[in-house]
């Protein structure tokens, strides 16, 4: 029997959002050369989550990224706040990728490795799409356990707090189960200079599609589910009116609000 | 002509006006589809209303066990209809249920998923506005057929009644699909206020507010609006007012009529959320905050007095 629980916690690294983010004129896709690059940040807590688990329960976390060979960075930064090893898969070929062959080259990897959880974050701030997680439970057959802001493991079972504009769902399941997990689920721990040291000698693996048994011309820009035809750059908002309280701020806006006939 | 489908989103026992929506934008790539998939007993007291906006066909997919799991059964109720209807493209409100559900419908079907777009064409050309409006992007679904998911406020729903002819289908929800098993749903705390990511009028606060007690500010300015009530992640970290409600990059994107920012800076991330309002109006007691650089108007000074000032001015003036 397996001591413990393996866990893959899933990390991607994005443009800061502090930056002024573009697309390439040359191929419609996200600028990633031209802006700093980061994790994710709500990754960060899916991080979070994944050692609490393991030191809770005992075990491995594994930190996987699909990406440019930098987003080896974005693995180091989990790998120094206590990941066990990295694992990057890497190839020109993977350029402008969409989220559906994501999900079937990350689920290919998958299944090279044992794991109990798949940890994500909920939605990254590139591609706000926040749907790679689901789409791996159906690729790997893993229940779904999306969307949480809290995750209790008990044995092989799994709930979470998925939260909804009303209030919140339970949902349970048992392992395997990809979850992936909102802002506030819980407090993202700061990498100590022991743990930036020790992460340097971690193990990280990289593999391109090859090594995964994935033929270049099945994935890529090229063929795509979704493309871009054209982009265009939009006039920032021009700035109307600010105007001083005098005493009457109040009534000023509502007499705004009814001359632009929006009471 | 080709068929469309949409998949309706209900509340309450009715249908939202975001599905209307995208009933109305439904009708450019073909004949819409209405799809209602949920428990026994939630299409009839939808189709009068799907039927007047469009819905030649309402497809019938209810079974009990469709709420008891996450997401499994809808995707395998949707899969049922596709098949029976072989449809041009499918199109759902932009939430996060509907998101995962059809991105799981598309990945099974071999399509491609456009999300949150803000318009299609007739050609299925679809507009998205990325980086909180910044960027305006143009593009397809290339493989398979188009699924599309729309951002609410998008379009003004027109009615143009069609036969609403209800078609039920046969849902068998498969093992796979029943491995996420709903425990438990709770209700918080919910009053009449409209959803965030629908609403036509939105108060937002910030952490001008300075407690969780200052959201009764924005409350009662909301509720005089008949207005949804938003919050900055700076107001949601500080513990003030509850995630699901956070406008901005890692929050909910909103696009309504009127946006109004409370003690709310206006940091690129929380702009990024709600810059395509129609509407930017913001209170802010300092005039080098970065959100008069987009407000329509704006007022410099203490939320505390202006905003209940203008909260009594509208309770007067709409009687
Ligand atoms: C990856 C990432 C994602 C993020 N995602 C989001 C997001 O989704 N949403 C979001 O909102 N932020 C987000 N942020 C955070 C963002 O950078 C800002 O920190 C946040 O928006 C600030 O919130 P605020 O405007 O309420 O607070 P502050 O910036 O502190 O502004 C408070 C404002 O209130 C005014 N004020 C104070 N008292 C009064 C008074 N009595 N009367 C009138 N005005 C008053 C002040 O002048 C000030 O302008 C994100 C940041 C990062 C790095
Ligand atoms: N290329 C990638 N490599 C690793 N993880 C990813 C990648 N893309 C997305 N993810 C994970 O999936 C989550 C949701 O991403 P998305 O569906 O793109 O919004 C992110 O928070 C990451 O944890």
């Amino acid at each position: 029997m397996r001591l413990g629980m393996n866990i893959v916690v899933l990390v991607k690294q994005v443009p800061d959002t502090w930056a002024e983010r573009s697309l390439k004129s040359s191929d419609n896709t996200l600028d990633r050369e031209s802006v700093d690059a980061v994790i994710n940040e709500v990754d960060e807590q899916a991080i979070e989550a994944g050692l609490r688990l393991i030191e809770a329960h005992g075990g491995e976390v594994t930190v996987l990224s699909m990406g440019p060979d930098r987003a080896s960075e974005s693995i180091r930064k989990a790998l120094s706040m206590g990941a066990t090893k990295g694992f990057l898969i890497s190839d020109a070929a993977l350029h402008g990728a969409c989220v559906m062959q994501t999900a079937t080259v990350i689920a290919k990897a998958l299944s090279t490795m044992e794991w109990d959880i798949v940890l994500t974050g909920g939605e990254s701030t590139d591609a706000r799409l926040a749907v790679l997680p689901a789409l791996l439970a159906e690729a790997t057959g893993a229940a779904q356990l999306t969307q949480a802001r809290k995750v209790t493991v008990e044995g092989s079972t799994v709930s979470v707090e998925r939260v909804n504009e009303a209030g919140y769902s339970v949902i349970q399941a048992s392992t395997p189960a990809i979850i992936s997990v909102l802002e506030g689920t819980n407090e993202a721990r700061y990498p100590s200079f022991k743990g930036i040291m020790a992460a340097k000698k971690k193990p990280l693996q990289t593999v391109n599609l090859g090594d995964l048994g994935i033929a270049a011309d099945e994935v890529g820009l090229a063929h795509a589910t979704t493309a871009v035809t054209s982009f265009e750059n939009r006039p920032p908002r021009q700035a109307g009116a600010a105007v001083k309280d005098e005493g009457d701020g109040g009534v000023k806006i509502a007499d705004y609000l009814a001359s632009r006939k929006l009471l | 002509m080709a068929e469309v489908l949409v998949l309706v989103d209900a509340n309450e026992g009715a249908v939202t006006k975001a599905t209307l929506e995208v009933l109305t934008i439904a009708r450019r790539l073909g004949e819409p589809s209405a799809v209602v998939v949920g428990p026994a007993g939630k299409a009839a007291p939808l189709a009068a209303k799907l039927g007047e906006y469009g819905a030649a066909k309402i497809y019938v997919a209810e079974s009990d066990e469709i709420t008891g799991y996450l997401s499994g059964p809808s995707v395998d109720a949707l899969e049922a209809v596709v098949q029976q209807s072989s449809p041009a493209a499918i199109l759902a409100v932009t939430g996060r249920d509907n998101k995962e559900i059809l991105a799981r419908l598309a990945f099974r079907i071999g399509s491609g998923l456009m999300a949150d777009v803000v318009d299609v064409a007739a050609d299925g050309t679809t507009t998205q506005s990325i980086f909180g409006g910044a960027i305006s992007v143009e593009g397809k679904v290339s493989k398979g057929v188009p699924v599309i998911t729309v951002r609410p406020n998008s379009v003004a729903a027109e009615a143009s009644p069609a036969a609403g002819e209800l078609v039920t289908v046969a849902v068998t929800v498969s093992d796979t699909a029943k491995l996420s098993k709903v425990a438990d749903v709770i209700v918080e705390a919910k009053g009449s206020r409209p959803n965030l990511t629908d609403a036509t009028v939105i108060v937002s606060g910030g952490r001008g507010l300075g407690a969780a007690e200052g959201f009764a500010v924005v409350e009662a300015l909301a509720d005089s609006l008949g207005a949804a009530v938003g919050a900055s992640r700076a107001a949601v970290d500080a513990g003030w007012y509850p995630h699901q409600l956070q406008v901005g990059q890692t929050g909910q994107t909103v696009s309504p009529q009127l946006y109004i920012a409370v003690g709310i800076s206006g940091a690129i991330q929380h702009r990024a959320g709600m810059q395509t309002s129609k509407t930017i109006v913001a209170i802010n007691k300092d005039p080098e905050a970065p959100i008069f650089d987009l407000a329509d108007y704006g007022i410099i000074g203490d939320l505390f007095v202006v905003a209940p000032q203008l909260t009594e001015e509208l309770t007067k003036r709409r009687g």
